[in-house]
């Protein structure tokens, strides 16, 4: 079943740039898949559109069944709520513990309290920070902030996570710790992943599927483990 | 009950983030108190000198004096023609003897004076109030067309020029209060504006998460409300306590008997009351509109 679907997909920004042209691609449902391409790619234009945070020029964008291009600015929630999103980052809230920071997600829908502490404390378990929830963000290192992120990514069960280069800010050790997650995730909660990275070094070793965008357009989309970092760009679709 | 959910965390984020950004709060709160100080001052003075220029217009009077011939029947006339004219509010009736009598309670000399002369000098008159004082000119000249009218007189070019000056402060206050109101919405909007930029990240977050419009904007409007309140508290202790002092001090008047205070009592608690809706009111207009500049609405 298609989770994703873009179809003739073209985003031109207000300047003039053209970030993305005639982009076509379809993801399942319960799929993980990279996202790869040099800087000023599109690459990051292709994943913000998938959150809506940017909006096709033209052509459509459809997430979990509803038409991005066509989503209201005011009806936005709407697809929020069926994904989760883990940045680079981070982006917590500084004075919030880590329970609260994920709880906060629940809470901003307006959850009952009583509904929210088992969600909270199981996505908390599932990133394996049980040990820290009173803890700030500021007493916990890069690992374990994208941690929280994650777990309040996926607290309120999404079809889809997207993750825009979650690991650029930590360590390699750091990095396989969250790709590990990442994995489980997928594996465990049946949630369809898209991370934006930069890391061919994880690309090469998760041997999943992997979209290349290079100059705007769609230069690549390898089938499950048959990409492989520095071979020649070619389209295998 | 999801509603009152969102309704009832709004209000305790609002407290909670008041006190987290506590410096910000205080800019936002210093700032409305300090505006609404001068909001206060500008609408107890303003009112204050409307009042005071009703009281003065309300002194104001013609004094018709009528011909010695004039019979007691041409004076029912004159009374029945003075009812007629519109702009008469009512008029009173001396008779020249009346007049005399009074006059001779009024001092000495005069009292040595009229007893000296066999005849009274005076005239038999009519006091006469009109319900504008603008009309004061018309109807003066109305009544000295009267048969039986000698003169009128209503203390011509002096009354013009204070009612004028009086017209001219009032409505002069009037703009500085109007003025007052706009540039405290101002300020105290964008202060509010500066404390929720530093919150951007928050309500990016929000967003990310799935929260509503709505479920984004009520706490900040509540912050506002809050901010809004305790600026206004000190100038609302500032206006009962400071009015009623000076109040006290003055004796309820200004100069002479004529010119007034208006009676603290009601009245402070009148200018609380605005000041409290504008603190609020502003307070929550101005979180807003900043809140709407990030929700890109």
């Amino acid at each position: 079943m298609k989770l994703i679907k873009v179809k003739n997909c073209y985003k031109v920004y207000k300047n003039g740039t053209t970030a993305i042209a005639d982009l076509n691609i379809d993801i399942d449902k319960g799929e993980f898949v990279f996202v790869i391409g040099s800087t000023g790619s599109g690459k990051s234009t292709f994943i913000k559109m998938l959150y809506r945070e940017e909006k096709p020029t033209k052509g459509d964008v459809i997430v979990g069944g509803i038409n991005v291009a066509k989503l209201r600015n005011s009806k936005v929630y709407k697809l929020r709520r069926k994904l989760g999103v883990v940045f680079q980052d981070f982006k917590l809230l500084p004075k919030l513990t880590v329970y609260e920071n994920v709880a906060f997600a629940l809470e901003a829908l307006g959850m009952e309290s009583k509904e929210i502490r088992p969600k909270v404390m199981k996505a908390i378990e599932n990133v394996g920070l049980k040990e820290k929830i009173r803890n700030f963000p500021s007493q916990l290192s890069g690992g374990e902030q994208q941690r929280v992120a994650i777990a309040r990514a996926i607290v309120n069960n999404p079809k889809l996570l997207i993750c825009d280069e979650p690991t650029g800010n930590l360590d390699p050790d750091t990095s396989r710790e969250i790709m590990g997650i990442l994995e489980k995730i997928n594996q465990e909660l049946g949630t369809t992943i898209i991370m934006a990275t930069h890391d061919k070094d994880i690309v090469n070793r998760m041997k999943k599927r992997v979209i290349v965008i290079e100059n705007s357009v769609l230069a690549g989309d390898y089938l499950k483990g048959s990409y492989k970092a520095h071979e020649s760009v070619k389209n295998t679709k | 009950m999801r509603a009152l959910r969102i309704l009832s965390r709004s209000i305790r984020d609002s407290f909670k983030s008041a006190g987290r950004n506590f410096s910000l709060s205080m800019a936002a709160i210093t700032c409305s108190t300090i505006t609404l100080i001068l909001v206060a001052v500008s609408i107890v003075l303003s009112y204050n000198v409307s009042e005071i220029t009703t009281n003065l217009e309300k002194e104001l009077t013609i004094v018709a004096y009528v011909k010695k011939e004039a019979t007691e029947s041409n004076i029912e006339e004159l009374k029945s023609e003075l009812n007629k004219i519109n702009n008469v509010e009512n008029y009173t009736y001396k008779s020249a003897d009346e007049w005399k009598a009074e006059m001779k309670n009024e001092s000495e000399t005069l009292n040595a004076t009229l007893d000296y002369l066999e005849t009274n000098p005076l005239l038999d008159s009519f006091i006469v109030k009109v319900k504008d004082v603008t009309d004061l000119k018309s109807v003066t000249e109305q009544i000295r067309k009267f048969e039986f009218i000698s003169s009128a007189e209503y203390g011509e070019g002096m009354v013009e020029n204070i009612v004028g000056a009086f017209d001219i402060v009032s409505k002069g206050t009037i703009v500085i209060v109007v003025a007052l109101v706009l540039v405290t919405a101002f300020l105290i909007s964008n202060t509010i504006k500066l404390t929720i930029y530093s919150r951007k990240n928050e309500i990016e977050i929000m967003r990310l998460v799935g929260a509503s419009n709505i479920a984004i904007k009520l706490p900040f409007i509540f912050e506002g409300f809050i901010l809004g309140v305790l600026g206004s508290i000190i100038p609302i202790i500032v206006t009962i306590y400071g009015y009623n002092f000076l109040y006290d001090k003055l004796n309820g008047h200004i100069v002479s008997n004529m010119i007034t205070l208006v009676q603290p009592f009601n009245f402070v608690f009148y200018v609380a009351f605005i000041l409290l809706a504008v603190g609020s009111v502003v307070g929550m207009f101005g979180s807003y509109r900043a809140v709407r500049k990030y929700l890109k609405i």
